[in-house]
């Protein structure tokens, strides 16, 4: 039984709590979307599972490796490493190097010709897919993906987020998806959570969150959410 | 290719002849006049200069010119041994701390902070006294003296990649500290550094002809500059020219290699450059203009670049219009131009580009500085930090309005009242950083009213902020518009948040307006393709979980990579030859209604 478990997961930066006893699973083979605001939490939460942050209190326990997929494919990738070798950085020893790059180039949509190229030479898109790829080199059964489409352009998005999904599916894998956007969220989760000021205020079924939300935020939230064929009222 | 960009420069090129010849020197001078060098012709003691010995004698006879081309081995050599000792232990110093464990990190940077407070030459006379007067000695003295400034450099662009993505990503992937600090920090570090390990081999050379000159550098029989210079400069008042000699050699090699370092440090610095950008034909233009008349507009970077191509478009009093766009698709810039704030190298040209009836450029800073305000997407950078929100706000109608300072700070709260800021006088008396982001795009938006704005523009104002947070920030918008009658261009990246509040739309692509339309029209009757394919693209709260999202495939084009043809072609699923070769004009297809578009009467067009 893979997944994902924080249990009663507490950070505090000085005399700042940035997640305050948070516990939630992410079970086997599901996608758990966690949304909030800037601030809220949600990427100290994903940086304790991979033990980019220390929990203060609590602890988190991952069956299976842990890989994480970050926000800034500009920023994510070193600039002076082609992409291969970023790529095979994260495979366990032992591993055919380079018959394995090509085959997560191949996943991800991208031609295996190009492992050579640094990163400067490919869209936003395309190293957001690198950076996916890198991820799946080490065989994770859990990927923490967190804002990993925000910063691209939103042409683009819909290809990422198709992948996305379509790899989680095919390869299982329990999955931690980290935005703002609600629709994002909603589109690639089965369960929603949602966070406040460092706490989990509701979690459950994406279905159930979105169609019958029980806490004030989350209806706040969805109230603000835009939809395209509602004007905004302005008063 | 950098780093042959390098010699482009008039600077660099000369300094890299310079140092082409003294290394030729240092290598060849030795072996041709070692002998002329060391031979001693006690017929000719201190002798003046000579067409037998250009520089003339020393006390033993020996040619000084020869002596000074010979002794280039000895001083260059050293001080490059200097600098490799002083930057590699300056490198060690500075990287080890991000593999030590925490307390030891510390000490080794307090450490090197110390040493940084005291002078470079203090730093040598000191270590020459402690290694004793000789060569061995001299060379660590300046070695150590190079050494703390390098580990701090080294600390503070480490410090800088450090927090970067890409190396929290091999961290997760396990990548160990030493690996990470040579394969993904150092590479990256790498050329600040390199340029200034040349800037300091230029300070050590001259340090080290300082620490023989003194007499504890090189010692006899041995000779560099530095010695010649000492010996030289006894009998300065006779024969200047023994002395003038190695003095010369010491300045040239000293400029040559601080020229380089700083030739190679500016062309790390600016990499932008290009020709002149071509015209475009001005066309008599009569059409009815509005509020904000704008008329084939043209931003043009040096390198033909052109990230806004030929935009019209026209805003009435009170409406509001939403301009929608990728990143590269020259929103922004456009905005920019309106509002007269792009910047050098960057040049604006339209055949009308009017505010009220007047070319913008004619419009006083006064008058513009009221009548139009602008939102910015960062509302952090958009305050002066070390200001009071208050002061900032009334500063507008101080220099604007010529209100005086109490009237203007009322005036300020009133405004900051006007936007919902809660407890506005005492939140006028605080700085931007005890605002939160939404709190501060408010402030940002009371700013713009502390004139009588006709036109706000307002470029990403909600990208910044939290869904909940936008959503206020747009009815404030909105409010705005409908209390003043105030006209609102909305400037984003997000369809939906334009369709909820705007009345027409505008969508850019690679430059231009590609199609216009009224917003209610805008899910029944887009006409282009990349319109209807952004619609069906971007996920909503309404869109099926089990259809896989519609692909625009490929990406944007850059600014400087637009070809002939539909910018939109390559990516577009109906382009034909047309298409590709023919770019299409911005024509009306219905009231209110434009599109560039070949096939916008093609059936495959529309959302489904």
């Amino acid at each position: 039984m893979s997944g994902l478990h924080f249990t009663d997961v507490t950070v505090r930066f000085g005399h700042h709590t940035a997640v305050d006893d948070v516990s939630l699973t992410v079970p086997a083979g599901q996608v758990v979307g966690l949304v909030g605001e800037s601030g809220s939490g949600k990427s100290t939460l994903a940086a304790t599972a991979v033990g980019l942050v220390e929990p203060t209190a609590g602890h988190v326990r991952a069956d299976g490796k842990v890989q994480m997929v970050f926000q800034d494919p500009y920023s994510s990738l070193d600039p002076r490493m082609s992409i291969g070798n970023s790529i095979a950085e994260a495979m366990p020893r032992g591993t055919d190097r380079k018959a394995e790059v090509a085959r997560l180039l191949e996943l991800v949509n991208l031609d295996p010709g190009r492992a050579t190229a640094l990163p400067a030479r490919l869209s936003g898109g395309q190293r957001q897919r690198v950076a996916l790829a890198r991820a799946l080199a080490g065989n994770p059964e859990v990927v923490i993906a967190d804002e990993i489409t925000s910063a691209l352009d939103v042409s683009v998005q819909g290809a990422v987020l198709n992948l996305v999904r379509d790899l989680q599916r095919r390869l299982g894998l329990s999955m931690l998806f980290i935005s703002h956007n609600l629709a994002v969220v909603r589109y690639v989760s089965d369960r929603i959570a949602v966070m406040k000021a460092g706490r989990i205020v509701e979690e459950g079924p994406a279905a159930q969150v979105l169609g019958d939300p029980q806490h004030e935020y989350t209806r706040e939230l969805l109230a603000a959410a835009p939809r395209r064929h509602t004007r905004l009222e302005v008063s | 290719m950098r780093r042959l960009a390098v010699l482009r420069s008039p600077v660099g090129a000369s300094s890299a002849v310079l140092l082409a010849i003294l290394v030729a020197l240092a290598v060849f001078a030795p072996i041709l006049w070692g002998d002329r060098a060391a031979a001693i012709d006690t017929d000719a003691l201190q002798q003046g200069p000579s067409a037998e010995h250009l520089l003339g004698t020393d006390q033993l006879g020996r040619d000084i010119f020869f002596r000074v081309l010979v002794a280039t081995r000895l001083t260059i050599g050293l001080a490059l041994l200097a600098t490799v000792i002083g930057v590699v232990a300056g490198l060690f110093l500075g990287s080890i701390p991000s593999v030590l464990p925490r307390w030891a990190a510390r000490t080794v940077t307090s450490a090197v902070n110390i040493a940084v407070a005291f002078p470079g030459l203090l730093l040598a006379l000191f270590f020459a006294v402690i290694f004793g007067t000789g060569t061995i000695g001299a060379v660590l003295a300046i070695a150590f003296a190079i050494t703390p400034s390098f580990a701090r450099l080294t600390q503070t662009l480490t410090a800088s990649v450090s927090g970067r993505d890409f190396i929290k990503a091999a961290r997760v992937c396990g990548v160990g500290r030493f690996r990470l600090l040579t394969r993904h920090v150092l590479p990256n570090i790498a050329e600040p550094l390199v340029i200034n390990a040349t800037l300091a081999a230029g300070s050590a050379l001259t340090a080290f002809a300082g620490l023989s000159f003194l007499g504890i550098g090189v010692q006899a029989p041995s000779y560099d500059w530095g010695r010649l210079l000492g010996e030289g400069l006894n009998r300065i008042y006779v024969t200047p020219a023994p002395a003038l000699g190695p003095a010369v050699a010491v300045v040239v090699a000293g400029l040559a290699f601080n020229l380089f370092g700083e030739a190679a440090a500016s062309v790390h610095r600016n990499q932008q450059r290009g020709a002149a950008t071509p015209p475009h034909a001005p066309v008599d233009d009569r059409s009815e203009g509005g509020l904000l008349t704008v008329r084939n507009l043209h931003v043009t970077f040096p390198g033909d670049v052109r990230p806004v191509r030929g935009v019209s478009f026209t805003v009435h009093h009170g409406e509001m219009i939403g301009v929608v766009g990728e990143s590269g698709s020259g929103k922004s810039l456009t905005a920019l131009a309106v509002s007269r704030l792009v910047e050098h190298p960057g040049r604006v040209t339209a055949d009308r580009l009017e505010f009220n009836g007047k070319p913008v450029t004619a419009t006083p800073d006064r008058e513009l500085g009221t009548r139009m305000a602008m939102v910015f997407q960062d509302p952090m950078t958009s305050f002066n930090p070390t200001r009071r929100i208050g002061s900032q706000l009334a500063e507008v109608s101080e220099v604007h309005q010529g209100l005086t300072r109490r009237a203007a700070l009322a005036k300020a709260v009133d405004r900051l009242e006007a936007v919902r800021i809660p407890e506005p006088e005492r939140r006028a008396k605080q700085y931007p950083h005890e605002f939160s982001g939404g709190m501060r795009q408010r402030a940002m938006i009371a700013m713009g009213l502390m004139g009588e704005p006709q036109l706000v523009i307002a470029d990403e104002p909600t990208t910044a902020l939290d869904v909940t947070v936008q959503k206020e920030v747009l009815r404030l918008l909105a409010r705005i518009r409908q209390d003043r009658d105030a006209a609102v261009l909305l400037i984003s990246h997000d369809i939906t948040v334009v369709a909820q509040t705007c009345d027409r739309v505008l969508v850019m692509y690679a430059g231009r307006i590609v199609e216009e339309l009224p917003t209610d029209e805008l899910f029944t009757a887009a006409r282009h393709p990349y319109t209807t394919a952004l619609l069906e693209a971007v996920p909503d709260l309404d869109t099926d979980r089990d259809a896989p999202l519609a692909v625009i495939p490929g990406r944007p084009p850059e600014p400087g990579e637009i070809r002939q043809g539909c910018p939109f072609a390559p990516r577009c699923p109906l382009a034909d030859d047309q298409c590709r070769t023919e770019e299409p004009e911005l024509t009306t297809f219905a009231e209110g209604h434009r599109v560039a578009c070949w096939k916008s009467e093609s059936e495959l067009v529309g959302v489904r």
